[in-house]
């Protein structure tokens, strides 16, 4: 009864994943015949700036999108496990990005922030009405907030099982110490949401890392080359320049990229029968 | 495990004693929380209004009204011209591909997790399980390069199937990884009553695991489905032709086609949008379970 999961499994995973490190080796422009080459790959690609460039972006995209977003959601996912009514019905609101596209997000934000006619220029904001993804740090910015945007409230779902998880006593030895309600969130929320917090920014950083359609949609890389992430850069590499090999080298350093940093934060939550037993 | 349990226990602890109570006075007084979840309504809102009334409004009202405002002559043609160009072959084309993924994706995860938890202890079905956890860790764009060179040795390039076959694999992880967790909860002793009764592996399978997990099949289901339906590196890459175009790919094409006739855009947005806004507002609950899947460890 395993196999055919086991077989599809293996041929579009397993296969490709070694197929990808196979092909960092060759050179094959989509079409033709694939010729072996070695290291050259390798060689070139590492020696290229332009990967320095891209892994750049996707840890700065990584690192801001975690400080933008853990905050907030835990803020929210606190807020929103209450159970008053409004809170609850602000949650179905709140979910809705979740449900769309990536295209049609950045779609939606392309024309939105139209430094002619998008939002801010129609309500005479001036000051909102930048060319918001045709300056470099600015589009950055603005990737942050739309991953933000679609994401903070996914986060945020997380952070309200996990606090309501937490035991209530905690809370009362808490208050009948005397403790404020500041210092209840610091000393018992945080430290009780640690597993949590590990899951979701580990979430965030492999999720970050392969980042893909919002961005292709939006900028396209641009303004040059300042949102051109690690996932762009392969696809770019490879099916607009035709150059396979090199694309499986960027491929292959995806992959481990993020198995390590996936480890690295596993290893960071100790160990995973620990976070089980955490969990939901 | 799924939201959907963990917010049942927490249900039920809170109603059992009075520390529900206490947690909801404390929680209550969590002004700073209040206010971040009003500011966050109106950061979310705003665009999503600015798109369903920009996408009634006609190309003369988006440039000279207020764009927030209601539109002065509602108007259907920005959806009518959406239509009219191919929109319902790719809706067609996105409910063929994830139908046609979700389907057989789930009942193989199915069937993989029935024989993984039923035969615990082998080494074969524990290394399988082991592979299967792995591939929660293979992102599909890192892996995309040689799925292209499989499709076009297998020649399916630029058809429906090309989607589907990859999207099944990638959806069989995280399907088995929660299916596992609720077939493990069926009591042994069940299994063990109906063997006795000489009932096949692929009786119980139908007739015991299938109708106890039905909930997390809805929600794998779910899950799987969102994920296929604005999936859009797979169209991308896979297909050529504009009659394989999926939605999240056509919405692409429509803004260069359309770029300056905003509404229209925004129309486009909004037809892809709606089956799934409307799916939600009817199965709020097992999607919202379906989207933290596997996550909310």
């Amino acid at each position: 009864m395993v196999l055919p999961a086991l077989f599809m499994f293996l041929l579009f995973g397993v296969v490709p994943l070694i197929g990808v490190f196979a092909l960092s080796f060759t050179q094959w422009d989509g079409l033709g015949p694939i010729h072996p080459a070695g290291i050259s790959n390798w060689r070139s690609t590492l020696k290229d700036p332009g990967l320095y460039h891209s892994l750049w972006v996707t840890f700065e995209i990584i690192a801001l999108s975690w400080l933008v977003q853990t905050p907030i959601s835990l803020l929210l996912g606190t807020f929103l496990a209450g159970r008053q009514r409004y809170r609850g019905f602000l949650a179905v609101l709140f979910f809705i990005p979740l449900l769309l596209s990536s295209a049609a997000i950045a779609i939606t934000y392309k024309a939105l922030l139209d430094p002619n006619f998008g939002l801010a220029a129609g309500l005479h904001l001036s000051f909102l009405a930048q060319d918001w993804l045709g300056k470099g740090n600015l589009a950055i910015a603005v990737v942050i907030f739309i991953i933000s945007w679609q994401f903070i409230p996914f986060h945020s779902l997380i952070y309200q099982g996990g606090v309501r998880q937490i035991p209530t006593t905690m809370y009362e030895a808490a208050s009948i110490d005397g403790a404020g309600r500041v210092r209840q969130f610091f000393s018992i929320t945080i430290p009780q949401l640690k597993y949590t917090i590990i899951t979701s920014t580990t979430l965030i950083v492999v999720g970050s890392l392969v980042f893909f359609d919002l961005i292709f949609v939006l900028t396209a890389g641009g303004p040059g080359d300042a949102t051109r992430v690690l996932a762009l850069d392969m696809y770019k590499r490879g099916f607009m320049s035709n150059q396979m090999g090199p694309a499986s080298v960027i491929a292959t350093i995806l992959v481990i990229l993020g198995l390590v940093l996936a480890l690295l934060l596993r290893r960071l939550g100790g160990s995973t029968t620990a976070s089980q037993q955490e969990g939901a | 495990m799924a939201v959907a349990t963990s917010e049942a226990q927490t249900t039920s602890r809170s109603t059992r004693g009075g520390g529900g109570h206490q947690v909801r006075k404390l929680l209550r007084m969590n002004w700073l929380g209040g206010i971040a979840g009003w500011i966050w309504l109106v950061i979310v809102m705003i665009p999503l209004y600015w798109i369903v009334v920009t996408s009634f409004k006609d190309q003369s009202a988006f440039f000279s009204q207020n764009p927030l405002a209601l539109p002065s002559a509602p108007t259907w043609d920005n959806y009518k011209l959406v239509i009219e160009n191919d929109f319902p072959r790719y809706f067609l084309n996105s409910v063929i591909i994830t139908v046609g993924t979700v389907v057989p994706a789930v009942a193989i995860s199915f069937m993989a997790s029935y024989a993984i938890i039923r035969g615990a202890g082998s080494r074969f079905l524990g290394g399988v399980m082991g592979l299967f956890l792995l591939g929660l860790a293979i992102p599909l764009q890192a892996v995309i390069i040689p799925v292209y060179l499989l499709i076009i040795k297998m020649q399916l390039y630029d058809s429906l199937l090309a989607l589907i076959l990859p999207s099944i694999a990638f959806a069989i992880p995280l399907s088995v990884l929660v299916l596992t967790n609720f077939i493990r909860d069926v009591p042994k002793e069940l299994f063990e009553s109906m063997r006795v009764d000489g009932a096949s592996e692929w009786q119980m399978l139908y007739s015991l695991a299938l109708p106890l997990t039905r909930p997390a099949l809805v929600t794998v289901s779910i899950y799987n489905g969102l994920f296929v339906w604005n999936g859009f590196l797979l169209p991308l890459i896979l297909t050529q032709s504009p009659e394989k175009r999926t939605l999240p790919l056509a919405l692409w094409t429509f803004q260069g086609q359309f770029s300056v006739n905003v509404p229209a855009v925004l129309a486009s947005v909004v037809l892809t949008a709606l089956p799934i806004v409307i799916l939600y507002a009817i199965g709020r609950r097992q999607l919202l379970s379906g989207l933290t899947a596997g996550f909310s460890r």
